[in-house]
């Protein structure tokens, strides 16, 4: 019976391990230093917030494992043999394998900023940094200020998290709005001020040069490059992952920033794959960065890898882009692709309507030549995943999904609708007269 | 902000304090004129009893319900041992002997506490009310901007089963047990609301009455909680509205209403099997000597659960009834709240309670169906089992322990759903069409689950919503009752419910939508 081991026990090991299971009776190891069982990662953040215990974001329960006889080992792998197809562990053991899918996962960003490896210097990424925040930031006597550095989607959940038990928070955001590489600028500016709304001390276009030890070798203050030195107990550094896989260094296995892999999820040494935050495609897939560190994305490696193994070669053909995050109070989703005023091509024309008292906006992103959809950014307004898939793939025109929005609406019955202040402010400014529809379910339930 | 919350919550304990003190204390003295009155009324034809009663009761003063009831209790056990012994069945008094000491007792009741009804509302449900309101009202502010206020709730004491949760704990299930076992205890709450009770159908206050106005109350107070605490959800905001209408209304107001105007006492949506004795004998001559009104009732009471409860399921789900219209949901969806992460979401939970409350779903549906066959042949046991003896059986066990003491007395422990997971016969029904034959559907949206487990854990009735939901299927299950929290903790908007077509409701999927969509449907369709 072949021996599938998995080094990394995320999302993307565990889809993998489960739809291994589902195609075959293979032997199925999975090894982690990080815990004993798969927890959801993204949900870190409220088991500190006190919105659940750590248990509580543990999907399985623990007889599952051996229900479907996947084996679980807590184990560091230091090296890999890929001649003898073998493992070395940290305490000296060794595993072989038949096939080896590598699903190591990130680690936070560390740009050589002096001070970085002081204690209460941490990202939020493993239950290991969670633990860490528990220890030096558990209430605003024993931290009486956190900074954050780096300005995404990790930093404001950990400002989020810190909040919630009334540590006051900086922000050091290099650019000047926040995420303003990926949001268009009039999202970025509605959470600009909703960060301040919550009371977090939000610095753009600010940056760490320095972190100052106390004589423990404990944080005290840092430095930023407005030559201002800010007073604190935990650092949170938060700009950014790269992929954990420093100890495939001199394995054979080929390394650029991740792990390289073709379409096939394989590598360049037979009978190794990667998936995962921690894999890199050898070419970009269409508007996709090489590196996709996104839960959905770890997911669906997991669950083409299993079909190659399993006989059935599959390539990693992810649909259409999708993601979606929470900022504070305010949710986001994406489908499609809305690029930033920095990264957008100029045929991509932005349609953007707010709220004017709520945290609630959308932008729509067309082609100035044909009108064609691009995509859309919600903020505070819920869409349906299946509606906008389809319609990319059916290349709708903007026009199209303007009169169809109410379709894709997903928020809680009784909700408030914004769609005709949506369409009417869109065609005042295409002078379009376009009149909304009214929802159907024949037309959402069309493929179903 | 927090100093008025602090007050509040001194002015809460006190209100508590005062009304914890009141079953032990005040003085109790029955006139021989009240006690004459009260047999003549009632017909007690035992004169043991009387004489018992005239020798060791009348006109002496007791201080405390302790000292008052065993002499009523064990007056009323020793004649009736006696004139069963006798073969006088014609004297034998078939009060139940607590029910005989709250009676007295209620009548006997004399001094500061019945002189001063309405100081004495004042210094419990007044001062419980006053300071409720008060701990509760400064969230407005405190909580912050609009949004999900689940921060801290694993590390508060009360809602992490500490010590606090087990004092309300105990302080729930000894209310509930005094209730339904010793309702003598109750007499002094009593006359806190008898002018409350007077003014509504003209007669004073029975426990029940008290169990009913302090549950509207405790509801109300709760509400005010929940608009505060899901002022951005709309849905939360009108079920509640909705589930508090139906309890003041109709479970309190209209019964009340009705007996002033000589009709039967009866809650019009209260549906059988919940309402598991609507078929007892007792009712159904009752109803049928109350006439047009009565029959009225009847054929409403059957024609609500057999067809408007599972009409409206097929459209709305049950949600329509047990998040929206039902007490016990209304108790749990508000009072309960706090509670709600405490349902076990494990495999073996869900197995205990598909045995059990389909146990009892069966259990009611025999017993009522012995009830009928003794109400038409006009014998009184089948089988050799005496239909009396399953009714007791019932009353007693899932009417008062497991759907009073147990389903809201464990709250803080195990959640506040218990009975309507576990027990409810009515939900296991309701259960049954909203499988089956339903519109109703939490719809998950594509693949934009993360695994968090917020809705897992607020979840009341135990269902693991995220297994569902990380699979990219919606979510049909019997158990769930629509409270909408699942959705409303979602921080991804995964999750919806929602009324549609019956094709495509139940959607099995191996792999998420946003993968290559070739693969989608190889996997999916095998």
């Amino acid at each position: 019976m072949q021996h599938i081991v998995i080094i990394g026990n995320g999302i993307s090991g565990v889809t993998a391990a489960r739809h291994i299971r589902k195609l075959s009776d293979k032997q199925i190891t999975i090894i982690s230093a990080e815990t004993d069982y798969f927890f959801s990662r993204t949900a870190l953040m409220y088991v500190y917030m006190g919105h659940m215990k750590f248990e509580h974001t543990q999907p399985y329960e623990h007889w599952f494992w051996k229900k479907n006889r996947i084996a679980l080992l807590k184990a560091y792998v230091e090296s890999i043999d890929h001649r003898k197809k073998t493992l070395r562990l940290k305490d000296g053991k060794f595993i072989t394998y038949d096939k080896l899918i590598i699903a190591t996962g990130s680690k936070p960003n560390k740009f050589g900023w002096p001070g970085q490896d002081l204690k209460g210097v941490q990202g939020l990424y493993s239950k290991q940094d969670l633990d860490c925040l528990e220890a030096y930031a558990p209430n605003n006597k024993i931290c009486n200020r956190a900074v954050i550095v780096g300005g995404g989607l990790i930093g404001i959940e950990l400002a989020e998290m810190l909040r919630s038990r009334n540590i006051p928070v900086t922000f050091l955001v290099r650019e000047d709005s926040f995420w303003n590489g990926v949001l268009p600028k009039g999202e970025s500016q509605m959470i600009n001020e909703h960060i301040l709304e919550h009371h977090i001390d939000l610095r753009l276009s600010t940056n760490l040069t320095e972190i100052l030890p106390d004589e423990t070798g404990r944080v005290k203050a840092i430095k930023t490059d407005k030559g201002e030195t800010i007073a604190c107990n935990v650092v949170g550094l938060t700009a950014g992952v790269t992929p954990n896989v420093d100890f495939l260094k001199d394995s054979g296995i080929e390394v650029g920033r991740g792990v390289k892999v073709n379409r096939l999820l394989e590598t360049n040494i037979e009978d190794i794959y990667a998936i995962g935050d921690c894999a890199e495609q050898q070419d970009p897939i269409g508007n996709r960065r090489p590196i996709e560190a996104v839960w959905y994305t770890g997911r669906m490696m997991g669950e083409t890898v299993a079909q190659t193994i399993c006989g059935h070669n599959t390539e990693y053909k992810p649909g259409h882009w999708f993601n979606s995050a929470k900022f504070l109070e305010v949710e986001y989703q994406t489908y499609g692709w809305v690029f930033s005023e920095i990264t957008k091509k100029d045929s991509e024309k932005h349609f953007h309507w707010r709220h004017p008292k709520e945290k609630i906006c959308i932008t729509v992103a067309y082609d100035s030549h044909t009108k064609r959809f691009l995509g859309i950014n919600t903020f505070g307004i819920r869409m349906r995943h299946e509606i906008f898939d389809r319609w990319l793939t059916e290349e709708r025109t903007v026009e199209y999904v303007m009169e169809y929005l109410k379709d894709a609406n997903f928020d809680p019955e009784f909700y408030t609708q914004y769609e005709h202040d949506i369409v009417l402010k869109f065609n005042s400014e295409m002078g379009t007269s376009i009149a909304p529809k009214k929802k159907s379910w024949k037309r959402i339930f069309k493929t179903a | 902000m927090k100093t008025i919350q602090h007050i509040g919550l001194i002015i809460f304990l006190m209100g508590l304090a005062f009304f914890i003190a009141l079953p032990v204390t005040g003085t109790f003295n029955l006139s021989s004129k009240q006690f004459d009155d009260f047999v003549d009324q009632n017909g007690i034809k035992s004169e043991r009893f009387i004489n018992d009663i005239e020798q060791n009761v009348v006109d002496r003063s007791f201080n405390g319900m302790l000292s008052f009831a065993p002499k009523v209790t064990s007056a009323l056990e020793k004649a009736n041992a006696h004139h069963r012994k006798n073969k006088e069945y014609k004297k034998v008094i078939y009060t139940k002997p607590h029910d005989m000491a709250a009676v007295l007792g209620k009548k006997a009741g004399s001094g500061f506490r019945v002189e001063n009804k309405g100081l004495m509302w004042f210094l419990t449900f007044g001062l419980g009310i006053l300071g409720a309101l008060m701990f509760i009202l400064p969230n407005v502010t405190l909580l912050g901007k609009k949004g999900i206020k689940n921060n801290g709730i694993y590390h508060q004491n009360a809602t992490n089963r500490g010590w606090i949760a087990w004092m309300v704990f105990v302080f729930l299930v000894s209310f509930y047990l005094i209730l339904y076992f010793r309702p003598e205890y109750a007499v002094n709450w009593t006359y806190l609301v008898d002018p409350i009770s007077e003014w509504l159908s003209g007669n004073l206050a029975g426990h029940w009455f008290v169990y009913g106005f302090m549950y509207c109350t405790v509801m109300v107070v709760m509400a005010v909680r929940m608009y505060i605490k899901y002022r951005h959800n709309m849905y939360q905001m009108v079920r509640t509205t909705s589930v508090l209408f139906f309890q003041i209304v109709f479970a309190f107001l209209i019964p009340e209403i009705m007996v002033r105007l000589q009709m039967p006492y009866y809650d019009f949506k209260n549906a059988f099997p919940l309402d598991y004795d609507f078929f007892f004998q007792w009712n159904i001559r009752s109803l049928v000597n109350s006439g047009g009104i009565g029959l009225f009732i009847l054929v409403w009471g059957i024609v609500l659960t057999v067809v408007v409860v599972p009409v409206m399921v097929y459209f709305f789900g049950k949600r329509w009834y047990c998040s929206w219209v039902c007490g016990c949901g209304g108790l749990a969806e508000t009072l309960g709240d706090p509670y709600r992460q405490h349902s076990s979401k494990s495999l073996f939970s869900w197995k205990v309670e598909r045995w059990l409350v389909h146990g009892v779903l069966l259990f009611v549906l025999i017993m009522t169906g012995m009830t009928l066959y003794s109400f038409f042949s006009g014998s009184s046991a089948i089988l050799g089992i005496k239909t009396q003896d399953v009714q007791n059986t019932y009353s007693l066990m899932i009417g008062a322990v497991f759907a009073g003491v147990i389903g809201t007395g464990f709250y803080p422990i195990f959640g506040n759903r218990v009975w309507c997971r576990f027990g409810c016969p009515l939900a296991a029904y309701l259960g049954f069409v909203q499988r089956f034959k339903s519109r109703f559907r939490i719809t998950t949206n594509g693949g934009q689950c993360i695994s968090c487990g917020n809705c897992s854990t607020y979840c009341e009735q135990g269902i693991d919503v995220r297994a569902y939901a990380q699979k990219g299927e919606n979510i049909i299950r019997s158990s769930c009752v629509g409270c909408g929290v699942c959705s409303a903790v979602c921080p991804r908007g995964v999750l919806k419910l929602e009324n549609g077509p019956e094709q495509g409701r139940i959607n099995p999927t191996q792999v998420l939508l946003g993968n290559d969509p070739d693969l989608m449907d190889l996997v999916n369709k095998q």
